[in-house]
């Protein structure tokens, strides 16, 4: 069977190489078509780095208490100062950093499966099939996504895991948003329809041939509710319902800050821009190439 | 006009019965005994599972829920499990705290982020819309707490312009008003942020239409043409965009008001969470599940009074 199938197709791996091989060259063009996105990727490049060297690079272990040491405003042994315990803040944003990015990157991606999947399936059956998914989804946007999330952190306990589930819960509905739209589009296009004259599976349909064509605005979505999740995740443990204290978390770090902002600002002030620096450079990426990508605004350059 | 409302309504229930089963079924599947949070875990078993009856977690899950829903329908959304006082009382009483911040800041919002989004698509790619579209994007990269923190740092610790705690209780009209003016400022920028981004792209699609050249192309000067033929076809989006920053706004002003120690919906829920306190929850997400509802069908209506030629078909 396999032999007769594959003279009339490209073989699996020469479909892939095609789309890839396409696919990064839009993707360098997208970044060219606006700068910025260049800025921020650097930008969130080097924050990843900085937290992957974390155990490395920072200068001091970010729960090792010195009580000697406590509330000193930034020096050179101290570059952002100590907190309550004589912790050194530097490490403490470095270490939270990991938090913050694992939390993000493993809620975003697993909402990204999740969303995209339900899109999909819902755009490709269309029908009730799709009525029914879109309305539920629906109403879980209704529902403001913090409120959402402190609810399920509250209820199932503040752990990363949990966390996750939390802040990907929230995402899922837009990603499903996201992902059915184009799918509507390109099922109706002339090599779908050859796909399906041709016999193909609806999963072969779905996930090699119309899959590599809406995974761009997926991507894109993905860097910006990559930052919306950093953010939610910073939200939810300054209320306190993050990773349980002593591991630093930005938002913890700002919770902690926010107690001694009279005598201490700096304790504050270092974790909030890191916050800032990683949800802007992902609004730069995301922003830029969302531009590049949408089809309204291609043309008018 | 009456069966679009009508239509709407509809939807609207449908939705609102929807998210109060996934809340009831939330609240008691996830793990976590109210009984014991309120007692502690040193409580005897007898203790636990008096304030069970009293509480009426005793009875099976499916007459809890009717009762539930019953309840939800006649006003009677159950007695808070801490304080023991009536959830609707509990709510009503910091409603208008949140309500008079929220559209605060949606003013403020509205009267920054349109006219900079206006004028960031009319000078489109020169120096404006650069700076515009940048400080934009900083803006909603703000979390409302992060922003919040900086203004009352320098606003209120440094200059001392502004109390650090704010009350809505006693003084006059100048004092309220002082307390609601950086909270309303951190959550307004913020929303300015977002409204500045769609009026700007709202503002392009409709500059590039044919309408807009002929007009310029017999001679009406460019100002007028934005003011006249551009504005109101632009604000539609705007204002959907509006209605479902909704969500974003609500999250926001629980941030914003924990900061700033101000009363309101989210010193409630926070509270409320902390102390696991079922019914006070599910009055929260009852009410929150109404303001969602009732500002996306206000949301469906404004596009009447923008746009008669949508006839709410």
């Amino acid at each position: 069977m396999s032999a007769h199938i594959s003279t009339t197709r490209p073989s699996r791996g020469a479909y892939f190489r095609v789309a890839v091989v396409s696919t990064l060259a839009g993707v360098i063009k997208a970044f060219n078509s606006n700068k910025t996105s260049w800025v921020g990727l650097g930008v969130f490049a080097l924050v990843c780095l900085l937290a992957l060297l974390a155990p490395v690079i920072a200068p001091y272990d970010p729960i090792d208490q010195n009580i000697l040491f406590r509330l000193k405003p930034p020096s050179a042994a101290h570059w952002f100062g100590t907190d309550y315990y004589g912790r050194d803040t530097l490490s403490r944003i470095l270490w939270g950093a990991r938090i913050s990015l694992t939390i993000g990157l493993m809620a975003i991606g697993s909402a990204m499966v999740i969303g995209t999947l339900i899109g999909l399936i819902a755009g490709y059956f269309g029908g009730r099939t799709d009525i029914i998914v879109m309305q539920v989804m629906d109403v879980l946007l209704a529902f403001p996504s913090l409120i959402l999330g402190l609810i399920v952190v509250a209820m199932l306990g503040p752990s990363v895991m949990n966390l996750v589930i939390a802040i990907s819960l929230t995402a899922i509905p837009p990603f499903a948003r996201i992902a059915r739209a184009p799918t509507i589009v390109v099922k109706n296009r002339e090599f779908v329809e050859a796909g399906h004259a041709l016999g193909y599976s609806h999963s072969r349909l779905m996930f090699g041939h119309i899959l590599p064509n809406i995974a761009p605005e997926v991507l894109v979505m993905g860097s910006l509710w990559l930052a919306t999740a950093i953010r939610v995740e910073a939200s939810l443990a300054f209320i306190g319902l993050g990773v349980n204290p002593p591991t630093a978390t930005w938002g913890g770090m700002i919770r902690e800050g926010f107690e001694n902002i009279l005598d201490s600002f700096w304790l504050a002030l270092f974790p909030s821009l890191a916050i800032l620096i990683v949800v802007f450079s992902l609004n730069l990426l995301g922003d830029g190439l969302r531009d590049a990508i949408d089809p309204r605004l291609k043309g008018e350059q | 006009m009456t069966a679009f409302i009508l239509k709407r309504l509809g939807f609207a229930v449908v939705t609102l019965f929807a998210v109060l089963t996934i809340v009831f079924f939330i609240v008691r599947v996830l793990p976590g005994d109210p009984a014991m949070a309120i007692l502690g875990d040193q409580a005897s078993e007898a203790a636990l599972s008096a304030l069970r009856v009293r509480l009426g977690l005793d009875v099976p899950l499916y007459q809890q829920y009717f009762e539930f829903l019953g309840g939800v329908l006649v006003g009677d959304w159950g007695v808070s499990m801490v304080s023991g006082r009536p959830v609707i009382d509990e709510i009503l009483k910091v409603l208008p705290a949140t309500l008079e911040l929220t559209i605060a800041s949606l003013i403020l919002g509205a009267v920054v982020g349109i006219p900079v989004g206006v004028w960031s698509a009319v000078r489109r790619n020169k120096l404006p819309d650069y700076v515009a579209r940048i400080a934009s994007l900083l803006g909603l990269s703000f979390p409302a707490f992060v922003s919040a923190v900086l203004l009352l740092m320098f606003f209120s610790i440094q200059l001392r312009w502004f109390p650090v705690i704010s009350s809505s209780q006693g003084g006059g009209l100048g004092e309220h008003l002082r307390n609601l003016a950086l909270p309303a400022i951190n959550l307004g920028l913020i929303m300015a942020a977002y409204i500045t981004r769609v009026a700007r792209s709202a503002m392009l699609e409709v500059l590039n239409q044919d309408y807009v050249r002929t007009a310029r192309a017999k001679g009406l000067a460019f100002a007028i043409i934005v003011r006249r033929h551009c504005l109101r076809n632009a604000m539609i989006p705007v204002v959907t965009v509006v209605g479902l920053y909704l969500g974003i706004l609500i999250g926001n002003s629980v941030l914003t008001e924990i900061v700033f120690n101000r009363p309101g919906l989210g010193k409630l829920i926070v509270g409320a969470l902390n102390q696991r306190d079922y019914t006070m929850l599910q009055g929260m997400m009852v009410i929150y599940t109404l303001i969602v509802v009732l500002v996306n069908l206000l949301t469906d209506l404004t596009y009447g009074l923008i746009d008669p030629r949508i006839k709410y078909s």
